[in-house]
């Protein structure tokens, strides 16, 4: 539970070793700079970082390209790379990806926002408060266990086939993420930090804003992450049953039609975009956590 | 004159895990600081000297007794009772300047002013240069003088400290008890800090107190209270002094027998 991919634990350690090497610094009373003067070498570091990660898809792209080539398989089933391009770019100058491609953002979006917007103060207060959480714990561990998918039949008869069917399966799976992450965040805040804001006069609900939620705050960005990486397998599966746009409504679509290249298209697309966006929070908690290197060190 | 800290007769009882007995970690426990005094809580582990100082910080309740400051009864923590931690407990999200400014924005004073206090403070304890710094970025020692100016800056009745220099170098501890001793004196028309400092380092109790309570273990008790009578100011020279080694002789003769394998 602690992240959902090793990705970030790589990712932290040369911005934990630049961490390491400013506690040497001399005093200034400047903040310590965010580039350290190695960073020639640490970006070469990067770029040759970058060319083993695309190495791999690159040689299977080649190899596909390949076979197909030498009609090693049967190309209907799996066309071959070119064709997938070919594809992924007419769909493109057509806008119909495009447009899938918003449909199933926005309501990712709108789930995300939703489930973080609930999920997080009720983890605040499951994790701060035992009583609570002994209330609250019997019925989300009966929820809990129900796969996202279940719910889907349930979910049309209440909000019917289109947005907000899939916007609630999407909604549901998220929560959960957000939800036990923040409850173990806040357990695995350190108990004297708490303690040393009371001693400074702090109120018990000074303690929630100053000190829980900044000190959780790691542990949300980990939920967040996981509950987005969810959010995209809930979503397909909701869009495939539930609605008439989207991703998975593409795919699902593609599919009757028996146009593999284009089932491609979507596949990969949800991919790229899934990685995109987990990149894209890796970089915004380094950004506005910089104190968290202390945690990778 | 009323006392600045009275404990009187306090016990505490912790309540059975799952069928066993009760631990009492503190029987019967008394005594009184005055206003100014530097006062070391003494023993060996399990003689509830950390115990009691959570009871006087307020986050546990006596069973019995009563745990008093300037005459009103500790029930809560409360920023008169300031609290220094073993582990710092620097809050990591804040510069040094942010964690020391901390204390004097509860009491709701202008920000402005607060950042002066905390400069002084950062001054004082001898880390200037490094307000901006995020506490992982420096040493132990260099952090626990942050937490010692975060307590003080923010003027408690009652300056608590537990083991605050157990997890720092032999070297470094050595200046940082005298640096203690300088950060608590009187200062801008402010009476000498009441200090009660929770150690099992001899050495350091007799270096720093005007007082040593000792304490035996299961269940807690005070076995004596010593005077330490050694001329201020405290240098090093006090520790070659012939009284210092008087008195941590006779301490460690009646703690020694705390100190045999079980």
């Amino acid at each position: 539970m602690e992240r959902g991919t090793g990705l970030s634990a790589e990712k932290k350690r040369p911005i934990g070793r630049g961490g390491a090497a400013r506690t040497l610094a001399t005093p200034s009373s400047k903040p310590p700079p965010q580039s350290d003067p190695v960073s020639t070498s640490r970006m070469s570091a990067r770029q040759s970082r970058s060319l083993r990660l695309i190495m791999l898809p690159l040689l299977i792209v080649a190899l596909w390209q390949l076979a197909a080539e030498f009609q090693l398989y049967n190309t209907v089933l799996l066309p071959p790379p070119e064709r997938v391009a070919t594809a992924a770019w007419s769909l493109l100058l057509s806008g119909e990806l495009i447009r899938h491609l918003v449909d199933s953002l926005r309501r990712i979006a709108v789930a995300n926002l939703v489930a973080f917007v609930t999920a997080v103060p009720l983890g605040i207060l499951m994790g701060r408060y035992r009583p609570f959480e002994d209330f609250m714990d019997g019925f989300l561990n009966i929820i809990r266990p129900i796969p996202p998918l279940a719910w889907i039949p349930l979910a049309i008869l209440w909000f019917g086939l289109g947005e907000k069917s899939v916007v609630f399966i999407t909604l549901i799976s998220a929560f959960f993420a957000l939800l036990i992450n923040t409850i173990a965040g806040v357990r695995s805040v350190d108990k004297s930090l708490p303690r040393a804001a009371l001693t400074l006069g702090a109120s018990q609900r000074d303690v929630i804003r100053d000190i829980i939620v900044p000190a959780t705050l790691p542990h949300i960005f980990t939920g967040l992450r996981i509950a987005l990486g969810v959010s995209w397998m809930s979503i397909v599966a909701a869009e495939l049953i539930a609605a008439s746009s989207g991703l998975g409504y593409m795919i699902s679509y593609y599919r009757e039609v028996l146009r593999s290249d284009l089932i491609l298209v979507g596949m990969l697309s949800i991919g790229l975009i899934g990685f995109a966006m987990d990149r894209g929070l890796v970089w915004l908690e380094g950004r506005l956590l910089p104190w968290r290197t202390r945690l990778e060190m | 004159m009323t006392p600045k800290l009275e404990i009187s007769a306090v016990t505490k009882d912790y309540a059975p895990l799952r069928g066993g007995l009760a631990v009492r970690a503190l029987d019967n426990v008394a005594f009184s600081v005055s206003e100014g005094e530097f006062v070391s809580l003494l023993g060996p582990s399990g003689c509830g000297k950390s115990t009691l100082l959570m009871l006087i910080a307020g986050f546990e309740r006596t069973s019995r007794g009563h745990i008093s400051v300037d005459g009103r009864e500790v029930t809560a923590p409360g920023a008169d009772r300031g609290l220094v931690f073993q582990d710092y407990a620097l809050f990591p999200w804040k510069s040094l300047i942010e964690n020391v400014m901390y204390g004097p924005l509860k009491r709701g004073l202008p920000r402005r002013t607060c950042e002066e206090i905390a400069r002084r403070y950062i001054d004082l304890v001898g880390i200037s240069g490094f307000e901006n710094h995020y506490p992982h970025q420096l040493s132990g020692g260099m952090r626990q003088r942050c937490a010692l100016a975060r307590s003080v800056a923010n003027d408690p009745a009652v300056l608590l400290m537990d083991e605050p220099l157990a997890a720092i170098d032999a070297l470094t501890r050595n200046t940082l008890q005298e640096e203690i001793l300088r950060v608590c004196d009187a200062r801008d028309g402010r009476p000498r800090k009441t200090v009660i400092y929770v150690t099992h380092s001899i050495d350091e109790a007799v270096f720093l107190s005007d007082r040593i309570v000792l304490m035996s273990p299961r269940p807690g008790r005070v076995f004596d209270i010593i005077d330490v009578d050694l001329p201020s100011p405290r240098t090093d020279a006090t520790r070659q002094h012939p009284e210092f080694h008087a008195l941590t002789k006779r301490i460690w003769e009646s703690l020694k027998i705390y100190a045999k394998p079980e």
